[in-house]
């Protein structure tokens, strides 16, 4: 940060807020702390979110969930086929802060983002697959047509792993395009991506409400969520402290939450993914009606 | 219209054979609790003991798992699929051959009429273990992922509404994927798991594979909480299951919850009225309403809402409550006198907040447990008959104008394991069963089970699936 000179054009930094119900807030609470790149030089205050903003921010989970859990999946994943060109146009800038917050060279921070991008379309190649996959027509032993399908469970509350982009990517694309809404904690170490990310959202048809990014401390927010009676599952991708963890697991057993725990240490964000992050925030349906005449 | 008497038609008890005592089925063996205790077992449709049964300690628990584990290490998961799929179909076929004492059985220890065991249960029962013993060497063709293995030793803790039928749904599965087990049935029937044990001995089921632990809660909970397990699956009260999602916070446990229900039953004015009333009757009085999916909310369209309550109350007014090995019997005993309280204390509650009580004349029997069929009109959904899981037969009706009301009032319980629609209009049907925040939706018919078809909860009613291909996965890491 030292001081320009005389003929360079001073940056124009950008503030990096909340995003919630479509919207980019401050935190209510008035709180910022200060992000730092991996070199330790100052690159924001970033919004210090409260319990208060995760309720808000759950507010507008729900009030989205109708509309985007009933869109069709065409639909669902034209919308984040169109993330993913945003994304793509926006590489160069993702790739500054992801070297910024990750340490890496431009090469490697590069790959990330073009490893990120890919992971967004993959997901979103999901979206009108999934049912086929994980659906079924049940023979049952009697005059009756069956059949099962997934459909979403509802408001997920999210606890963003380390991997700022990719493995934010990771947890958050497999919630919504199956048609859930979500409350994502961004990493409190590199936020910076997560907010550059909601908004690339913000300004590719994702309905507002559809994704609500927290940035701040997970261990002063999390809680709020794992113990929120309208929030449906809870997805501790990101919590490395198991005593954390455990006691979040504790607080969702309160309305029976779905919970997926932290991953094993070193777990590698770019491996294929599996279905696992989909199925685990999918319930299954079972309709059942008589054959006659 | 004469009145036709029915002459006592009672199913023969003689074909089931009761020991004075039982102790506990681990590794392959009947032997008696280290550090248990022992309690009695009741028929609750005459209060007499049937016969003395163990209950596990922690020790006893620790034993079980541990052959479970042995087993799990030295033998099944060793066995090719093909092997351990045959294992299987001789359960099931041996279910089959024993089905006549078994539903006996289950009728005297539940309460249950043999009508329903016989023809419900018990056919299920072995449906069920015919289902996934198929399934034991076809794992990767599942579906769920490219190579699918089992978890290791599952504590699945079971229900007393329909004993033997809930040890299937979980033993099935759990074998076919290449599991072990350590099952504990409730306290209050305990007997066909007992006998289920004396079925492995016949089937040759290598010791340790299956092992049935009796007791009480305590019992139950010292096998979730058992450090050697990998997998928990319990069907039971949603109480309860919380108490064990937060026993299992920052395990490896893999877990599956069959939880309790509040089912909305939704009748459209152009439902055929006839079918709606068999439904609803189905839907609240099978089982005496010991159905965790049971359509204990009747939700009725206004403008027909006096004709099918009239149809409804000439209805149950035909329904037989007595002796459950009658094979005339419609209702049958209450399970337990703490099941018969809560019925009471909550059925009290709705006269108390205003809602009106209906019963059709009904004598209950002296000795045994006893509840009559009872209808709730003019109830809001306030009312705590129209919010809390009663477990019996009880039905609340409510009213609603609009499909829009009905789908709200469907959705307005933190439960979500099944629901009902009777319209004769396919596309309403369709429009409900996709918003209707539920596991099971039956449509112009209740209470439908199979093995292939899955089952299970939304929201407060639990997580994960039995049945289908879903609850296979369930006793897979993937």
């Amino acid at each position: 940060m030292s001081d320009p000179a005389p003929s360079e054009r001073l940056a124009v930094r950008k503030t990096y807020k909340l995003y919630v119900g479509g919207a980019f807030p401050r935190s209510e609470s008035g709180r910022t702390y200060e992000v730092t790149g991996h070199d330790g030089a100052f690159l924001a205050n970033a919004a210090l979110a409260s319990r208060k903003d995760a309720r808000d921010a759950v507010v507008a989970a729900r009030k989205a969930f109708p509309g985007w859990s009933s869109a069709t999946a065409y639909n669902r994943g034209q919308v984040l086929y169109r993330v993913a060109e945003v994304l793509e146009g926006r590489r160069d800038q993702f790739a500054a802060d992801v070297a910024a917050a990750e340490g890496v060279g431009p090469a490697d921070a590069a790959g990330i983002v073009d490893a990120a991008i890919d992971r967004w379309v993959w997901y979103a190649g999901w979206s009108d697959k999934v049912h086929q996959v994980r659906g079924s027509s049940n023979p049952v032993a009697g005059p009756y047509f069956d059949f099962s399908v997934p459909e979403p469970t509802g408001v997920v509350a999210v606890v963003a792993p380390a991997s700022p982009l990719l493995g934010l990517v990771s947890v958050l694309a497999p919630v919504i395009v199956t048609g859930n809404t979500c409350v994502v904690v961004a990493d409190r170490r590199a936020p910076l991506p997560a907010v550059t990310l909601a908004e690339v959202l913000a300004t590719s048809d994702v309905p507002g409400g559809v994704v609500n990014l927290l940035t701040g401390d997970a261990t002063e927010v999390a809680p709020w969520l794992a113990s929120h009676m309208d929030v449906n599952a809870l997805d501790l991708a990101g919590v490395v402290d198991a005593d954390l963890a455990a006691d979040l697991e504790r607080s969702a057993a309160e309305n029976l939450k779905r919970v997926v725990r932290p991953p094993d240490a070193g777990h590698d964000w770019a491996a294929d993914p599996g279905l696992g992050r989909m199925t685990a925030f999918l319930e299954t349906k079972t309709v059942w009606h008589p054959v006659g005449v | 219209m004469p009145t036709f008497e029915y002459a006592p038609a009672p199913e023969s008890s003689a074909i089931v054979d009761i020991q004075p005592s039982y102790g506990l089925f681990i590794d392959g063996e009947m032997v008696d609790p280290i550090d248990g205790s022992r309690f009695k077992t009741v028929n609750p449709a005459t209060e007499e003991v049937l016969s003395e049964v163990a209950a596990a300690g922690p020790r006893d628990v620790d034993r079980a798992v541990t052959a479970a584990r042995a087993a799990y290490q030295s033998t099944w998961s060793q066995l090719p699929g093909r092997e351990r799929g045959k294992y299987l179909f001789r359960l099931a076929r041996l279910v089959q051959e024993r089905a006549r004492e078994l539903a006996v059985l289950e009728s005297i220890d539940n309460g249950k009429p043999i009508r329903e065991s016989r023809d419900v249960d018990l056919p299920l029962v072995a449906a069920h273990f015919f289902y996934y013993a198929g399934w034991a060497d076809k794992l990767g063709y599942a579906g769920v992922g490219p190579d699918p293995r089992p978890l290791g030793v599952a504590a699945q803790v079971i229900p007393w509404n329909f004993p033997l039928l809930m040890l299937a749904w979980k033993i099935a599965p759990a074998l076919a994927a290449g599991n072990t087990v350590v099952l504990k049935p409730a306290e209050t029937t305990p007997l066909t798991a007992l006998a289920f044990a004396d079925i492995c001995r016949q089937a040759d089921l290598p010791p340790g594979v299956a092992n049935i632990l009796t007791g009480a809660g305590e019992t139950g909970q010292a096998l979730v909480e058992h450090p050697g397990v990998d997998k928990v699956a319990f069907t039971g009260s949603t109480e309860v299951g919380r108490a064990i999602a937060r026993s299992v916070a920052g395990s490896r446990k893999k877990v599956t919850l069959e939880l309790g229900g509040k089912a909305a039953n939704v009748v459209f004015d152009d439902a055929p009225i006839d079918q709606a009333v068999e439904g609803i009757v189905n839907g609240i009085f099978f089982n005496q309403g010991h159905v965790c999916c049971a359509g204990s909310r009747l939700l009725v369209q206004e403008s027909i809402a006096d004709e099918l309550l009239d149809r409804l109350k000439r209805r149950l007014a035909t329904l037989r409550l007595g002796d459950p090995l009658d094979k005339n019997t419609d209702i049958g005993a209450i399970n337990s006198s703490a099941q018969l309280d809560r019925i009471r204390e909550l059925s009290h509650a709705g006269e108390l907040e205003g809602a009106e009580r209906w019963s059709p004349p009904c004598d209950l029997p002296d000795r045994g447990w006893w509840f009559p069929p009872t209808v709730f009109t003019g109830v809001t959904q306030a009312h705590r008959i129209a919010r809390e899981e009663i477990f019996g037969p009880v039905l609340s009706v409510l009213t609603f104008r609009t499909p829009a009301e009905a789908l709200e009032k469907a959705n307005n319980t933190p439960y979500g394991l099944s629901a009902g629609v009777w319209t004769d209009k396919g596309s309403r049907i369709l429009w409900m069963a996709q918003r209707l925040r539920a596991g099971v939706v039956w449509a112009n018919t209740f209470n439908r089970f199979d093995p292939t078809s899955p089952f299970g909860g939304y929201k407060e009613s639990g997580y994960g699936r039995e049945g289908g291909r879903h609850g296979l996965e369930a006793y897979l890491d993937v």
